[in-house]
C-alpha cells in the first residue's frame, strides 16, 4: 500500500508497485488517486486530457507510471518508497504565492476537527495570520 | 480574523498557545516579551473568538508562498488580497537578546511592543475604512510585493518533501520523517518555517516548544541581517 499525497488530497493506494525509483498503480485505481485516467486520448482529467507522447512507455497491461506522468506534466515529486509515502505538489502550490490578487481557498480543520474553508468568509474582511508553536 | 497553525506537530503542539494558561509561571520574561504576550490583554480579550485552525502540512504557506511565521494576509469582502503576505507585527527584535544573560534591553523591548500596536491599529483602521484605509495598496502595489524577493532553490520540490514527512510524522515515525523535513529546509533555503519546524520536531522533547537553542541563533547568525523578518511598509 502506498500513501499518496495529490495537491490537497490524502489516498490510500493498494497494488503499487516500485519500478527504478518510479511508483506504478493499477490503472483502474489512477482516478482515485491521482484523478486522471487512461482513455484513448490520453491522460485525462474531467475535460482535460494530455496526450501520451510518442514512444512513451509509461504502462503495461495493468500498471501506470504516475512519476514519469508527473515528470511530463510537471508536478513536483519526492517519494519514500521504503516507507510507501509521496507527495506530487502541483503548481500552485509550489511556493511561487498567488499569481494574482485572487485568494487562494482552503479548508482546514480547528482544535475540534471542524472544517473551515477562506471562502465562508466571503462578504467579510480576513486577516488571515499564520503562526506556529516553533 | 482566521488564525492558521503551520504547524505539523498538529493540535498536541498547537492547543497550549491557542489556550495557554499561566503563561508567566511556565516562560521567562525575556521569551514572553519576544512573544509579545499581554496578560492583562489576554485577560480582557481571550480565548480567540475567531476560527483557530491546525494545518500540518503548512498547506497555506504552499498556496501564499509564505517562508515565515507569523505573517498575516489582509483579504477584503470580495476575497481580494489588499496586503500581501507580511511579518505580522513583528520584527528583529529578537536580535537583541543577551544569549549569555538572556536579557532583552528595555529599549529593545519596548520598539517591539510600539511596532505590534502599529501593526494592529493598522488592522483596526482598516476593518473600520475599508479601501479608504491608508494601509491598502493598490493592486499593482500587491501583485509588485507578492512576486518580489528571489526564490532560490526548488521549492516545489521542497514542498512534496514537507509533505512526505508530514505524513511519516503524523504516521508515528518521526525519524524517517526527519531526512524529509531536512530535505525539505535545504531544498528552500529562505524558508524559516521548514527550518524551525525541522529542528522543532527532530527532538522529542522539544515538540511544541518556541525554536530557541543554539542551532537556531546559529542559523540566524549566518543568514546575516534584515531576511528573518523584513521590515513591513504600512504607509
Amino acid at each position: 500500500m502506498v500513501v499518496i499525497t495529490y495537491g490537497d488530497v490524502e489516498v490510500e493506494v493498494e497494488g503499487d508497485r516500485w519500478r527504478d525509483g518510479d511508483l506504478w498503480l493499477p490503472i483502474e485505481g489512477l482516478p482515485s488517486a491521482i484523478g486522471w485516467d487512461v482513455r484513448p486520448e490520453g491522460v485525462c482529467a474531467g475535460e482535460t486530457c494530455v496526450p501520451l507522447p510518442p514512444g512513451a512507455t509509461w504502462w503495461d497491461d495493468e500498471h501506470f507510471d504516475v512519476s514519469a506522468f508527473a515528470r511530463h506534466i510537471g508536478l513536483a515529486e519526492a517519494a519514500d518508497a521504503e516507507r510507501g509515502v509521496v507527495a506530487y505538489v502541483v503548481p500552485s502550490e509550489g511556493g511561487a504565492g498567488p499569481g494574482s490578487l485572487e485568494a487562494p481557498d482552503f479548508t482546514l480543520p480547528d482544535l475540534d476537527g471542524n472544517l473551515h474553508s477562506l471562502s465562508d468568509h466571503r462578504g467579510e474582511k480576513v486577516v488571515l495570520l499564520t503562526w506556529a508553536s516553533f | 480574523m482566521l488564525a492558521v497553525a503551520e504547524d505539523a506537530g498538529g493540535a498536541g503542539s498547537t492547543r497550549p498557545w491557542i489556550r495557554p494558561t499561566n503563561m508567566e509561571e511556565q516562560y521567562p520574561q525575556p521569551i514572553l516579551d519576544l512573544m509579545g504576550w499581554d496578560a492583562e490583554a489576554w485577560r480582557v480579550a481571550g480565548p480567540p473568538q475567531y476560527p483557530c485552525l491546525i494545518d500540518e502540512r503548512h498547506q497555506v504557506s504552499a498556496l501564499y508562498g509564505l517562508v515565515n511565521v507569523p505573517t498575516a494576509v489582509w483579504i477584503d469582502e470580495e476575497g481580494r488580497i489588499v496586503r500581501p503576505p507580511e511579518p505580522a507585527g513583528v520584527t528583529e527584535v529578537f536580535k537583541h537578546l543577551d544569549l549569555a544573560t538572556f536579557s532583552m534591553p528595555p529599549d529593545a523591548v519596548a520598539a517591539g511592543v510600539r511596532n505590534r500596536n502599529r501593526y494592529l491599529a493598522a488592522v483596526r483602521d482598516w476593518v473600520r475604512r475599508g479601501p479608504e484605509s491608508p494601509a491598502v495598496l493598490p493592486p499593482d502595489e500587491v501583485l509588485r510585493r507578492m512576486g518580489r524577493g528571489a526564490r532560490w532553490g526548488d521549492p516545489a520540490r521542497a514542498v512534496a518533501h514537507f509533505r512526505v514527512a508530514e505524513a511519516l510524522y503524523r504516521r508515528k515515525d518521526p525519524e524517517a520523517a526527519q531526512i524529509h523535513f531536512v530535505e525539505a529546509a535545504r531544498r528552500w533555503p529562505e524558508n524559516w518555517a521548514y527550518q524551525r519546524q525541522a529542528r522543532q520536531l527532530a527532538d522529542p522533547s522539544t515538540v511544541g516548544e518556541l525554536d530557541a537553542g543554539p542551532d537556531f541563533w546559529r542559523s540566524v547568525e549566518q543568514r546575516g541581517e534584515g531576511s528573518f523578518y523584513p521590515p513591513v511598509d504600512l504607509g
